[in-house]
């Protein structure tokens, strides 16, 4: 008597880290690698981001004109019409004797093209391929920002991945209501541009006569005021820093106790700070955040030190969301929402009892079904069927796959499909007993010609699905992933395991010789 | 328990014509219904809003559609029981895509006066989202397509190959055709579930195929109708059964899966019908249709043996030094 053979003892072991290592999953509280819950099924959000490129390449040409800027005032260079237009910087230098000085700084800034007419009016471009690797530093950036950002707000397992070239995918389990919903939204598309500008003072009591074109014709912009859209100020267009160089920002209070945001400027930050200060002492500087003026203070002299701060009339909210934005970086690049899904915790809860309830109740009408229809060799399929489902669960939970909703439909049909290749076995074996063939040569024979209809109709499925993974996004890809693990499952379980089933018990069969009880076979 | 007496052999081909008729009509019907009413695209590809209510009392419809429809924002958007009488879904062809304003929260609070309410979903999908959905699902069905042709083609042989997949056509369409006439929203599960179908028929199309090639082989039946009865036959009973257990869950995931997927359902029910009917009906039908010639198969099935056992000889001869 053969009762262990190499089928029966593989079969064996799927069986025993089948149920092993589906456990965690099954019974979520305890340790070890286990399933997920999709956030259709556990409720959250999902966005589906994408990133405004052209906008960082237009700040990068804004920081390359910063720091013409600021090389010429710190060497005593004078240039005229410094002026920003589809991003192209151009300036005339006024003496032709510092154009050697003005050609080695341009020299230092990588990526760009430069052309001269007369000598003295420069053309700056940004190359193609710079433009390229803005572009793709932007989406790189925005996804590590908003990573960052959503970190420090404290929610559970937040999930942010880059999707194909411009789109980031940011997932929020821990979401459970709009209101929380709205903050993280909030914080997410914050720019957290801050710029520090200096006022024209020069032309400050005509700004609100001026249009836009007028101010572009000084190198200057109109900005409105945070909390008064009324009030207006003309400041240079090229800002003198920019957030990029903090490396700190707090929430504190101010005297009269209303929430202010502290900064902190790196090094080099504090040096051209203090520069501009100590040149500038009685004009007034105007703090941007986002587009918008916040305050405007006098500067009465040199800031030395490199800090500063941001008033406006926060909320405490409002003041630690800014302040988060602002330590995690900003956003070269503004987001736009294209795509949104939010599922409520109840809502999802249904889902899951609703599709249970299913999955139980097609897998026992299949259970009594077989072995109604098969006897013995029912029950035989039915263990492989159940085998089966604990593959699919410790497959997925070894990769750490999340069970979404069409997931949970997948194992359904993996059911109904999983029975399709005991039924093909089954119906072979007893064809074959009909004809009088031995017990054991109509088993095999049965399993040989069986394999090859069962292959060829798998592997065809089996490619669909990985075109549909391939293709597919969010909740397709999770049903694509529960098809392929059910199909390559059933294959080793209804192959493999039943043959090794049979193999053992063959010397019962054979004494036994009742068919009908064996086979079903009337 | 049998079904099928596995001994009986049914005249399926010398009716084919009334079967390939009556799938015709209903694949022209499809079409019409197709081209006619139109697929009702749902959010995933259309782009839009779509929010699920659920009320405490009944939903107040009535009172819902009158303060939408007096906005004129929100005027053209629709709304429907959603599985229970508490529970409303609206959809709105808008779409927002301002991070810092949500459309889901202005008609919530539109609405604050109609009840006590939760909002259960928001789904906002925007126009691009839409049009990029839509577009991958059209490559991935055809690429779908595709890849069956070319890997049927190489396990079994051209015809085999173009019947299976005007099998395939003839299940899709005829699905397609169900869920316009009973105007199910088509989102992406329901992609999903037309991509199973493709699947599943394809599936029972190449067990019954299986049989055929076999047949030529083993059997000296050389009359390509007769052969056919007989295999279509044999794999009868393999074919009822699958589909009557696939049917059971899927049944069971109609009436009670909920709401969410009842449409992914409701297709895979109509796909397992048709997939099963055309699988023994359609798919061999075309075969002999095609005029494939058993002949043909065997001598080319012959050559392919002998340019093996030519390779092999060789290989001996090799070996043994002869070369």
């Amino acid at each position: 008597m053969k009762i262990l053979n190499y089928r029966f003892v593989v079969f064996l072991f799927c069986i025993f880290f089948g149920i092993f290592l589906s456990l965690p999953s099954f019974f979520q509280d305890l340790g070890g690698k286990k399933i997920s819950l999709g956030l259709d099924l556990q409720g959250g959000l999902h966005m589906l981001l994408g990133v405004n490129t052209p906008e960082a390449v237009n700040s990068k040409m804004k920081s390359i004109a910063t720091s013409i800027k600021y090389f010429t005032q710190k060497e005593d260079i004078l240039i005229e019409e410094l002026k920003i237009n589809d991003n192209v910087v151009n300036f005339l230098v006024l003496d032709s004797d510092e154009i050697s000085k003005v050609n080695e700084m341009l020299n230092e800034i990588k990526g760009i093209d430069i052309k001269t007419s007369k000598d003295l009016y420069y053309t700056i471009t940004l190359t193609q391929e710079q433009i390229d690797l803005t572009k793709e530093q932007s989406v790189l950036q925005a996804v590590e920002t908003i990573r960052n950002r959503l970190d420090q707000f404290g929610l559970s397992e937040p999930n942010v991945m880059r999707q194909g070239e411009e789109d980031i995918v940011v997932q929020l389990p821990g979401i459970k209501n709009s209101k929380d919903e709205q903050k993280a939204r909030d914080l997410i598309s914050k720019p957290a541009n801050l710029e520090l500008m200096a006022v024209d003072e020069n032309r400050a009591d005509e700004v609100y006569s001026m249009t836009k074109e007028d101010a572009a014709e000084y190198g200057n912009i109109i900005l409105e005021q945070n909390d008064n859209s009324y009030t207006k100020y003309l400041v240079k267009e090229i800002p003198i820093l920019t957030g990029r160089q903090i490396v700190d920002a707090q929430v504190a209070f101010d005297q009269s106790n209303q929430p202010i945001i502290t900064f902190v400027l790196n090094s080099s930050g504090a040096r051209i700070f203090g520069d501009f200060t100590a040149k500038n002492i009685g004009k007034r500087l105007a703090v941007v955040l986002d587009g918008k003026v916040y305050s405007a203070p006098n500067i009465n002299e040199r800031i030395g030190g490199g800090s500063g701060q941001i008033s406006g009339g926060f909320s405490l909210d409002e003041a630690s969301n800014i302040a988060i934005a602002l330590r995690s970086g900003a956003l070269d690049a503004s987001v736009k929402m294209l795509e949104k899904r939010s599922v409520g915790p109840s809502l999802g809860a249904d889902s899951i009892k609703a599709a249970l309830f299913a999955l139980i109740a097609g897998f026992l009408l299949v259970i009594f079904f077989m072995i109604y229809y098969y006897g013995y060799a029912g029950i035989i399929s039915v263990i492989a069927l159940i085998t089966n489902i604990f593959i699919i669960v410790s497959v997925m939970a070894i990769f750490g796959a999340t069970l979404t909703l069409p997931g949970m439909a997948g194992i359904v049909l993996t059911v109904g499909m999983a029975v399709d290749a005991n039924v093909i076995i089954n119906e072979r074996i007893r064809e074959l007993l009909k004809q009088g063939i031995s017990i054991s040569q109509s088993i095999e024979n049965g399993y040989s010609k069986a394999l090859r209809a069962i292959l060829d109709a798998n592997i065809t499925t089996l490619l669909v699905a990985i075109i549909l993974y391939a293709y597919g996004t969010g909740p397709i890809k999770g049903f694509a992933v529960t098809i392929s693990i059910g199909i390559l499952a059933s294959m080793i379980t209804a192959i493999l395991g039943t043959h090794g089933i049979y193999d053992s018990l063959l010397s019962k069969i054979n004494s036994s010789k009742n068919f009908r009880r064996w086979f079903g076979i009337v | 328990m049998e079904i099928f007496k596995n001994n009986k052999t049914y005249e399926f081909m010398s009716k084919r014509i009334s079967f390939l008729s009556l799938s015709s009509f209903l694949i022209i019907f499809s079409l019409v219904l197709i081209f006619t009413k139109g697929l009702n695209f749902g959010i995933d590809f259309s782009g839009g809003t779509l929010i699920q209510i659920k009320y405490i009392q009944e939903a107040p419809i009535k009172k819902i559609r009158a303060i939408l429809n007096s906005n004129k924002d929100y005027k053209n958007s629709s709304m429907s029981q959603f599985g229970s009488k508490e529970e409303i879904v609206i959809r709105i062809a808008k779409s927002s895509q301002d991070l810092s304003v949500d459309i889901g929260d202005k008609i919530t609070a539109l609405l604050k006066s109609t009840g006590n309410f939760e909002v259960r979903r928001v789904d906002m999908v925007g126009p691009k989202v839409g049009n990029q959905l839509r577009q991958t699902g059209l490559i991935a069905l055809f690429l779908s397509l595709i890849v069956i042709l070319i890997y049927v083609s190489f396990r079994f042989e051209v015809r085999f190959a173009i019947a299976s997949i005007i099998a395939l056509l003839h299940d899709v369409i005829i699905a397609l055709g169900m869920i316009c006439l009973f105007r199910i929203e088509v989102n992406l599960d329901i992609l999903a579930a037309i991509l199973t179908i493709l699947g599943y028929s394809l599936n029972d199309t190449i067990i019954v195929f299986d049989r055929i090639r076999e047949g030529i082989t083993t059997q000296k039946e050389s009359n390509l109708e007769k052969l056919v009865n007989m295999c279509v036959s044999k794999t009868l009973s393999r074919t009822t059964l699958t589909s009557l257990t696939t049917f059971f869950v899927v049944v069971t995931l109609f009436l009670f899966g909920g709401e969410i997927i009842n449409g992914f359902a409701f297709t895979l029910l109509v796909g397992v019908i048709v997939g099963t009917y055309s699988s023994i009906f359609i798919a061999a039908s075309f075969l002999v249709q095609l005029k494939f010639s058993i002949k043909d198969f065997k001598d080319k099935e012959a050559l392919k043996l002998k340019r093996k056992k030519e390779k092999d000889d060789m290989r001996a001869m090799y070996e043994q030094g002869r070369i």
